[in-house]
């Protein structure tokens, strides 16, 4: 069928900010689903699929988050489901949400995503489970998250030339952008020597090189393109949503695993797993990476957003530092990265991340992004990563 | 071993627990001869997915795709030293699999002369240790160091 009538309107956005509360993320959730059917000018009664991002930190609501936040807004007997995908988990939300409206069982769809973070690293689920990746590379490794950002971080280093202080600059960038979006944990502008004179987690990243892990909720009101008509002329859509595997074999190596796959008998695929995520968005919204106005990337460190430029096709390989020292990258340049100011002023919210990220496209499109508008933005794109191989990209258009 | 205690391997069946030339243990496919580390109980290539799956031991040596290291203590169930002492991680893909394989560095390794590419073979070193034993793990070290 023609792209066209794969889309969906997105009718309403909203969240709740980001930070460190220390409340239920039901309460985020409900907070930021009330304020995406605010936004679209419809009532709770009026959603008849639910689809939650689920949390595995918040116990057994946080596994059935659909229904969690279903009972909140108060039982309708709207359709329901819950998914799993890690970080990714929000953009599994969406799909599952548009799949059923193109399939026209529904007309309008309620995605949640929320959650409430313990301080520190994040942790493996407790108990003695040797059977568990996750558990095991804490157990006979200590590998937390960092210790991979730093092995990317340090391979672009070795490979690229890349230095502690381009990773910096990324930091400063996005503390600049998401200074003035009221839903960011932080506000504050940082300094390059900032970002250098903060502790070194895993080298070669500083604790500012890396995200933070936060409270927060975010929300989507999705619906068919003739439900959209009657309600927002000309409304934001989804064009695209890519929820790609990797292929084998995988010769990146990726949390939580101990090793990647051998290459030693079947070559490797043309296209890396982080490559693929976006190309097939793309391809699913018959757009290029010439066609985006602005990309909202996952920068779980500042390194990390320097590979999506390459991973997502804007320079290269090799050329991201360039793109950034630039300025291609920043507000005002050729293709803003992460306006909203990214996790750099966000910090992870696990389930709520890639919803977020597409509020802040739908409010970028619209030209409601006070503070950090991308001018005339038309096109835009969301990419991330799940634990265990989940791909993440949803391409927005205007 | 100056210690006197007993030398376990904190996880069975990950590695062989020769002290001069430890290898890892891994599994391969009888039938298109794909290797996994750690175990699988079938084939993950694609392509095959039905081939029986044997123990094979894998290669001792291998070049650095990347290393870090960790200045902050983990969560359990990493059991850490008191004080806690950092420790360096890498990436090393295996010679003869290239397949990537994490470990940790052997304590005093020199980090600072580490790059990607350099040759590494695998040790065994003390993971943890309690009153009675101490558990080993498979590290990498410089090869020749």
């Amino acid at each position: 069928m023609p792209e066209t009538d794969r889309q969906v309107a997105i009718l309403g956005v909203g969240m709740h900010p980001w930070g460190k509360w220390g409340r239920s993320f039901v309460e985020y959730g409900t907070s930021a689903a009330r304020a995406a059917l605010d936004d679209a000018g419809l009532r709770w009664s009026d959603v008849q699929f639910v689809s939650g991002a689920d949390t595995i930190r918040n116990g057994y609501p946080g596994y059935v988050a659909g229904a969690t936040f279903a009972q909140a807004l108060g039982w309708s007997g709207a359709r329901v489901s819950s998914c799993y995908s890690a970080c990714a988990s929000g953009a599994t939300a969406i799909d599952i949400a548009r799949a059923r409206i193109l399939a026209g069982l529904c007309d309008v769809a309620l995605v949640v995503g929320a959650d409430t973070t313990p301080k520190g690293f994040f942790a493996p689920v407790g108990g003695d489970r040797p059977e568990d990746p996750d558990w095991l590379r804490f157990r006979l490794l200590g590998a937390t998250n960092p210790t991979y950002f730093g092995l990317y971080a340090r391979r672009r280093m070795e490979l690229y030339g890349a230095t502690e202080r381009d990773f910096a600059r990324v930091k400063v960038k996005n503390s600049r952008q998401g200074a003035a979006n009221p839903n960011a944990r932080y506000h504050k502008a940082v300094s390059e020597d900032e970002v250098l004179a903060s502790p070194v987690v895993a080298s070669p990243l500083r604790l500012l090189d890396i995200c933070a892990t936060s409270d927060g909720g975010a929300a989507v009101v999705l619906s068919s393109m003739d439900f959209a008509r009657s309600r927002r002329p000309r409304p934001v859509k989804i064009a695209a949503v890519s929820t790609v595997t990797p292929r084998y074999p995988n010769t990146v190596i990726e949390m939580p695993n101990f090793a990647t796959d051998s290459s030693a008998g079947v070559a490797p695929p043309d296209r890396p797993f982080r490559d693929s995520i976006t190309h097939a968005a793309y391809q699913e919204a018959g757009i290029g990476p010439d066609d985006l106005d602005l990309a909202e990337v996952y920068d779980l460190s500042t390194a990390l957003e320097l590979d999506w430029y390459e991973n997502i096709g804007l320079c290269k390989a090799g050329e991201a530092e360039r793109l950034l020292n630039d300025g291609d990258t920043a507000l005002g340049g050729r293709i803003p990265v992460n306006a909203s100011g990214g996790l750099a002023c966000f910090g992870e919210a696990v389930p709520a991340q890639a919803i977020a990220q597409v509020c802040e496209l739908t409010w970028q499109l619209r030209g409601e992004a006070d503070g950090r508008q991308v001018e005339g933005a038309k096109v835009g794109v969301t990419v991330n990563q799940g634990l265990f191989g989940h791909g993440s990209s949803v391409v927005v258009m205007r | 071993m100056a210690s006197g205690k007993a030398r376990v391997p904190v996880i069975e069946g990950w590695f062989t627990t020769d002290e001069d030339r430890p290898q890892l243990l891994g599994s391969r496919c009888r039938s298109c001869g794909a290797r996994f580390f750690p175990k699988t109980g079938a084939c993950r290539n694609p392509e095959c997915g039905r081939g029986e799956i044997e123990e094979v031991a894998l290669s001792r040596t291998g070049r650095v795709w990347s290393f870090t290291d960790n200045r902050y203590q983990p969560p359990p169930p990493y059991v850490a030293s008191d004080p806690f002492e950092p420790y360096a991680i890498a990436a090393v893909e295996l010679a003869d699999e290239r397949m990537v394989v994490l470990g940790q560095l052997v304590p005093g390794t020199d980090v600072a002369a580490l790059g990607v590419g350099a040759e590494m073979e695998l040790a065994l070193g003390t993971l943890y240790e309690d009153d009675e034993r101490e558990y080993l793990v498979w590290k990498w070290r410089p090869t020749g160091a």
